[in-house]
């Protein structure tokens, strides 16, 4: 008997070599009451279809577990917005999940908590989300940060780790000492300071997001002195954006390899952002189809599964277990084909597109760069821009 | 990479709260949950974590694998494993 502890996250391979979807990101409403400038949900969230309802909820949540996700994350939108969730929060239990709440904490009132602990929720992030109005509001110790701190507090009580998430960008990430100064008061025990992906509103918004070399330098300085200064109580991890290296990320872990997403309207995606991509038909679960075979057998999980899909540079490219050409998102933001490299990787043709993009976000911080005015997300904005735009909205 | 002082066989480990240890069908494997990850264990790391309780100590788990598996001495073993799932924050001690 040899226990080495030998583990890993994504070998749960059957034999014809499609893992199963370990992770189950339910985006349950875009409902929202923010209206964050780098909001993750598509431009378009305000024209879908209707939400999926309990019962059609608890299906999917069922048939998930049954192909081995284990892990489930509730989130939109605001996930409290639906009344709903501590039902769904329930089901899951019993059907053995672990069950991660991803929530501004907008609507978590003591009942709402308690009666989330009750039905087992294993779990819950609280992410500060708005970068302007609501950065002052927190920065200034008024009302967001009141919220915020209630928040803190009910999570501690009910007996969950202090687990704290703050987009950073451009526009807030000269506070990042502060918002840390912050989330010790708040008693937070993990710290996420993660810089803006640029999809969806964030990537429309990016000239006014991306961050300068410099305040990025500077940021990471403040965090690494302030982790010295807070020891073991305060675990903090600073992710920069991808846009300031030379290699993309492995995207999602590979496409339909571990991650899967179903949005508020039944759409069942390999991540959250790839609903953008055109020519693929993401199949909703109102149609029919179960998960399983979705996941399995449909067109749009096994198009960019594995590494099959790929041209060069990444074909021939020794790298490319590594990081599988990027994401493909990206790919087709920036260089107009989800089968190009992803530009960050400085192999890309494309590269001069990221190379460009953080050229002019060098200079000093309140330097307005940007032609198109900063661009808030909400249903009106959603109408607009893709009645106006249409999928351009998502194109560089 | 541990600056913690080597395991006695005296030490009782218990799984944080945080952390859930379930079998899974799906990957016959057992699992340990946690916040936004998991692990999938191997055979072996899958029978030791079972019979962390809280309660045993790491003699108790070691002669009680013994006794299933029919082997003479797994004490090194489940010391080692049980350094490593320290280090890694799955199990602690108090
Ligand atoms: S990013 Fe902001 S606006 Fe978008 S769903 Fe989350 S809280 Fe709402
Ligand atoms: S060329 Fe493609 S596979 Fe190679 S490192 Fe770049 S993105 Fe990854």
């Amino acid at each position: 008997m040899s226990a080495d502890g030998s583990v890993s996250t994504n070998s749960a391979v059957k034999p014809n070599g499609v893992g199963h979807p370990l992770w189950l990101l339910a985006e349950i409403t875009y409902k929202c009451p923010l209206h964050c400038v780098f909001c993750y949900n598509p431009i378009d969230y305000a024209t879908y279809g209707k939400e999926l309802s309990t019962d059609e909820w608890l299906k999917v949540l069922k048939d998930a577990r049954a192909i081995g996700a284990a892990q489930l994350g509730f989130s939109g939108g605001e996930p409290l917005m639906r009344d709903d969730l501590e039902i769904m929060v329930a089901e899951a239990h019993k059907m053995g999940y672990y069950i991660n709440l991803i929530t501004s904490g907008v609507g978590l009132s003591e009942k709402r908590i308690a009666a989330l602990k009750e039905a087992g929720l294993d779990h819950i992030q609280l992410s500060f989300q708005d970068s302007t109005k609501e950065m002052n509001d927190f920065l200034s110790s008024t009302k967001t940060f009141e919220l915020k701190n209630r928040v803190a507090k009910l999570i501690k009580q009910y007996d969950y780790p202090m687990v704290f998430n703050c987009v950073i960008h451009r526009l807030n990430v000269d506070h990042v000492g502060k918002i840390l100064e912050m989330a010790e008061t708040m008693g937070a025990e993990y710290v996420e300071l993660a810089n803006t992906q640029y999809y969806a509103w964030a990537h429309y918004n990016r000239e006014h997001l991306l961050p300068s070399r410099e305040q990025l330098v500077r940021a990471e300085a403040v965090t690494d002195e302030f982790r010295k200064k807070v020891g073991d109580k305060m675990r903090i991890f600073f992710v920069a954006p991808d846009f300031y290296e030379t290699r993309p990320k492995k995207c999602m872990n590979g496409w339909g390899n571990l991650f899967i997403v179903i949005t508020a309207d039944g759409v069942v995606l390999p991540c959250h952002e790839a609903r953008m991509l055109p020519g693929i038909t993401f199949p909703n679960v109102r149609d029919g189809g179960d998960v399983k075979s979705i996941w399995y057998d449909s067109d749009a999980f096994n198009k960019y599964r594995g590494d099959g899909w790929m041209k060069e540079p990444c074909r021939t490219c020794p790298e490319k277990e590594k990081d599988l050409g990027g994401c493909r998102c990206q790919a087709f933001m920036l260089s107009g084909d989800a089968t190009n490299a992803d530009p960050v990787c400085d192999k890309s043709p494309h590269h001069q597109i990221v190379l460009d993009a953080v050229a002019k976000a060098q200079g000093p911080e309140k330097k307005v760069l940007a032609i198109k005015p900063l661009t808030f997300r909400e249903d009106k904005n959603s109408r607009l821009i893709t009645e106006t735009e249409g999928s351009a909205a998502y194109r560089e | 990479m541990s600056d913690k002082p080597a395991l006695t066989l005296e030490q009782t480990p218990k799984i944080p709260k945080l952390f859930r240890l379930q079998w899974e069908e799906a990957q016959q494997a057992h699992v340990l949950l946690y916040p936004e990850g998991m692990v999938k264990l191997n055979g072996p790391a899958g029978e030791i974590l079972k019979r962390v309780d809280g309660q045993k100590n790491i003699a108790d788990i070691a002669k009680d694998l013994e006794q299933t598996f029919n082997e003479p001495d797994l004490k090194k073993d489940v010391l080692a494993f049980l350094e490593i799932a320290h280090e890694r924050g799955w199990v602690r001690f108090n």
